[in-house]
């Protein structure tokens, strides 16, 4: 009932957090009474140093973790009423790691939530070809290759089209530019942006870094210590006063300074 | 009379021990992979499972063999045949391996692979079957491997009881004090374990995942 009113008054919202916590079973608090709200087809950051409690959040939304305290919705309904399984099979998630499976080339990675859906091979072998053509692989050449035959850039590639296959309305990223060095994570954060630009998906990120969070995200959450310290837009966040944001943004004025310097 | 006559002339018996042991061996080791890879997948999921079931297999494979033996042979069914309750006995000691090694291999998989697979809404069944085991395939193999060759090894006890195998020609010259008996049991079964070792070692290989 509620979730029909809560779509009803509300249709942009594809994610909500209703006070929502996580404790671990030991007692430590993950996460605590956090509130908001992810609109469709915008990006909202995480951002807070290791330990904040992002990428737990971020857990909530796939039930890879149930909420101790209040609840999280995906398009009105809440997790604990969505089959897990399908739940995950309808948002996207992309991890550091890649978590790419070293048994299967990178062809049956991207294949593995379609193939699981049933999909008929035909069309599995078309999208993963299209899906490759997307985040800009050959798919002549990598289509038969190993994980541990390409670089972490191509890696992470593989990563985001196999979290696309079956055109998930909701992308979930955890420091999905993380592990590449600066160069490569630049090249593909620009990509990234032209992609959803293209396909205008709902995405939940999560970041430590400021000025990818500033690039990529139309709106950022604030996290410290398991709270929401807030959520702005990028503008906003550079001329907040609440410490935390304050911090950040005095980071980045700083190597501004540095560079005019130069 | 020097060995290679010896060899030659009993060439059939030799054979026929042969084929018993591979007999024995070969249902000790089908019996040990059915139940000793179930119970390792349970070892690896099951925290709390894991003390008595590793604990209860360790218990087994530091009784004696003989006396092992000795224990079966009053129960009601096994001890009716020679080749069971053998069977049995070196099953009880190829489990531990197998056991150990099964649940190191799937602990050993990259959380994060394990991580994206629950993410990507895998069930725990398609899991453990598209993605633990697979991985921990050469692992699980190793186990094996080592079970089998301590297998051959043991099975030659079997003799005492009455199963056959490469044993009989050991405890038969054992009792005449014949060394040449004792090596026409000793030799086949070095060349068994050394051979198992080796396909498996390249199974084991081959099977392996790169990474």
């Amino acid at each position: 009932m509620s979730g029909l009113t809560t779509s009803a008054l509300n249709a942009e919202a594809i994610i909500e957090f209703r006070g929502a916590g996580y404790r671990l079973p030991d007692g430590q608090q993950l996460l605590s009474n956090i509130s908001f709200i992810v609109q469709r087809g915008e990006t909202l950051v995480l951002l807070g140093r290791s330990g904040a409690g992002k990428t737990t959040a971020l857990r909530l939304i796939n039930r890879l973790v149930d909420p101790t305290e209040g609840e999280v919705l995906i398009e009105g309904r809440r997790t604990l009423d969505w089959d897990a399984v399908a739940l995950r099979r309808h948002v996207g998630y992309v991890i550091q790691e890649t978590g790419l499976f070293p048994h299967y080339t990178v062809e049956k990675n991207i294949a593995l939530v379609p193939r699981l859906a049933g999909w008929p091979d035909l069309q599995i072998r078309t999208r993963v070809q299209d899906l490759l053509g997307l985040v800009g692989l050959d798919p002549q050449v990598f289509l038969k290759r190993y994980p541990h035959e390409l670089s972490g850039g191509q890696r992470q590639r593989v990563g985001v089209a196999r979290a696309l296959a079956v055109n998930p309305p909701i992308l979930l990223m955890d420091e999905p530019f993380g592990a590449l060095d600066p160069l490569t994570r630049a090249e593909i954060r620009a990509e990234f942006q032209e992609l959803q630009r293209q396909l205008q998906k709902t995405i939940v990120m999560v970041t430590h870094d400021t000025s990818e969070a500033l690039l990529l995200g139309s709106r950022i959450a604030l996290m410290e210590a398991g709270d929401l310290k807030g959520i702005y837009s990028p503008r906003e966040f550079l001329h907040s006063n609440e410490p935390v944001a304050a911090a950040y943004s005095e980071q980045l004025r700083k190597l501004e300074d540095f560079e005019r310097r130069q | 009379m020097n060995l290679t006559q010896f060899f030659s002339q009993h060439s059939s018996e030799i054979l026929q021990a042969t084929l018993e042991h591979v007999w024995l061996v070969g249902a000790t080791m089908l019996l040990a992979v059915a139940i000793g890879v179930p119970l390792g997948i349970v070892v690896a999921r099951k925290p709390w499972l894991s003390k008595p079931i590793l604990g209860s297999a360790n218990v087994a494979e530091t009784i004696p063999s003989l006396a092992l033996l000795g224990f079966l042979l009053p129960l009601p069914w096994l001890g009716d045949r020679a080749d069971r309750l053998t069977i049995t006995a070196l099953t009880l000691y190829a489990l531990l391996p197998i056991i150990r090694n099964t649940a190191a291999g799937i602990a050993g998989v990259d959380p994060a692979v394990r991580e994206a697979a629950r993410g990507m809404g895998m069930t725990s069944r398609q899991i453990l079957f598209q993605v633990e085991l697979p991985l921990s395939i050469s692992t699980i193999l190793a186990g094996v491997r080592v079970a089998t060759v301590l297998t051959i090894g043991i099975a030659t006890i079997a003799a005492a009881v009455g199963a056959g195998g490469l044993g009989e020609f050991i405890f038969r010259g054992l009792a005449m004090v014949n060394n040449q008996l004792i090596l026409a049991g000793a030799i086949p079964a070095a060349i068994l374990a050394l051979g198992a070792d080796a396909v498996l070692s390249v199974m084991e290989r081959t099977l392996r995942p790169a990474r």
